[in-house]
């Protein structure tokens, strides 16, 4: 896994979507709700208080896993997930740069009919 | 954090000189530097080539969406500003993302209100419906992850 490596703005732009589509679910939201504060859970941990089975909490940890957000360590006989918080960061830094063009358009907008 | 981005600006200029400039195919390539092959037609695809310098490799693809003459100009777009060069745009992963300019008379001129939305739609539609019913915990939830990005050591 190479979530530390930035090797270059392009590289990380697919997982872009991946990081917006996995957090586009509020079972998955919680659930990084939770694993927010870096301490590593266990899958019987996330499932108390949820309505939702073992089964389910674990497909919504194994997309967010696949975007990155969290990853699994093997502790003895279960799994434990934590929270990564480097590619929410990427996407707030992708709204920072398309901010950023959109302010350079509209000021070239702004010139352009106030010429 | 938030999966949209609002910006507002005064242009000293009348409503119809800003729309004209936005819905004008020859004039918004003007400003917004990309060469179009034909008119803004609601509903239709919009191709064209992003003129913008370093950026000239990137194909411009929009659907036209609305255009309610002097109050709103809407298209979506996979953002092919976004990419960077060398990098094969890959318009079927990239979230299409919904761009509105609302026009209102102001004193100056024109108050111009950009939004784009949609950064965190999803591609299948009945996931977005769930997304969309989720509003209330969506925003709650990406506070926390922005409290919690804020904080970060």
């Amino acid at each position: 896994m190479s979530h530390k490596s930035r090797s270059s703005v392009a590289a990380k732009r697919p997982t872009h979507a991946l990081v917006f589509a996995a957090l586009g679910d509020a079972t998955r939201l919680s659930l990084v709700a939770k694993l927010c504060d870096r301490r590593p859970y266990s899958i019987s941990r996330l499932t108390q208080g949820s309505k939702l089975t073992r089964q389910a909490i674990t497909k919504h940890l194994r997309v967010l896993e696949g975007a990155g957000i969290v990853h699994s360590i093997r502790a003895g006989r279960e799994s434990r997930f934590k929270f990564d918080p480097q590619p929410i960061e990427g996407i707030k830094q992708y709204l920072d740069s398309v901010s950023e063009q959109w302010d350079q358009a509209l000021s070239r907008l702004k010139s352009f009919v106030e010429e | 954090m938030n999966d949209s981005i609002e910006k507002r600006i005064e242009l000293k200029a009348p409503v119809s000189r800003v729309w004209r400039a936005l819905t004008d195919y020859r004039e918004f390539g003007e400003w917004f530097r990309v060469k179009l092959d034909g008119p803004f037609v609601p509903g239709q695809v919009s191709r064209g080539q992003i003129s913008y310098p370093g950026y000239e490799h990137v194909k411009w693809e929009a659907v036209v969406q609305e255009m309610e003459p002097e109050r709103l100009f809407s298209f979506t777009w996979p953002h092919p500003k976004s990419f960077e060069k060398g990098d094969p745009p890959d318009y079927s992963k990239e979230p299409t993302t919904l761009v509105e300019f609302r026009l209102e008379k102001s004193a100056s001129g024109t108050l111009l209100i950009l939004t784009e939305s949609g950064f965190g739609k999803l591609p299948d539609d009945r996931r977005l419906e769930a997304f969309r019913r989720n509003d209330g915990g969506w925003t709650e939830q990406m506070k926390n992850i922005e409290n919690y990005v804020a904080q970060k050591p």
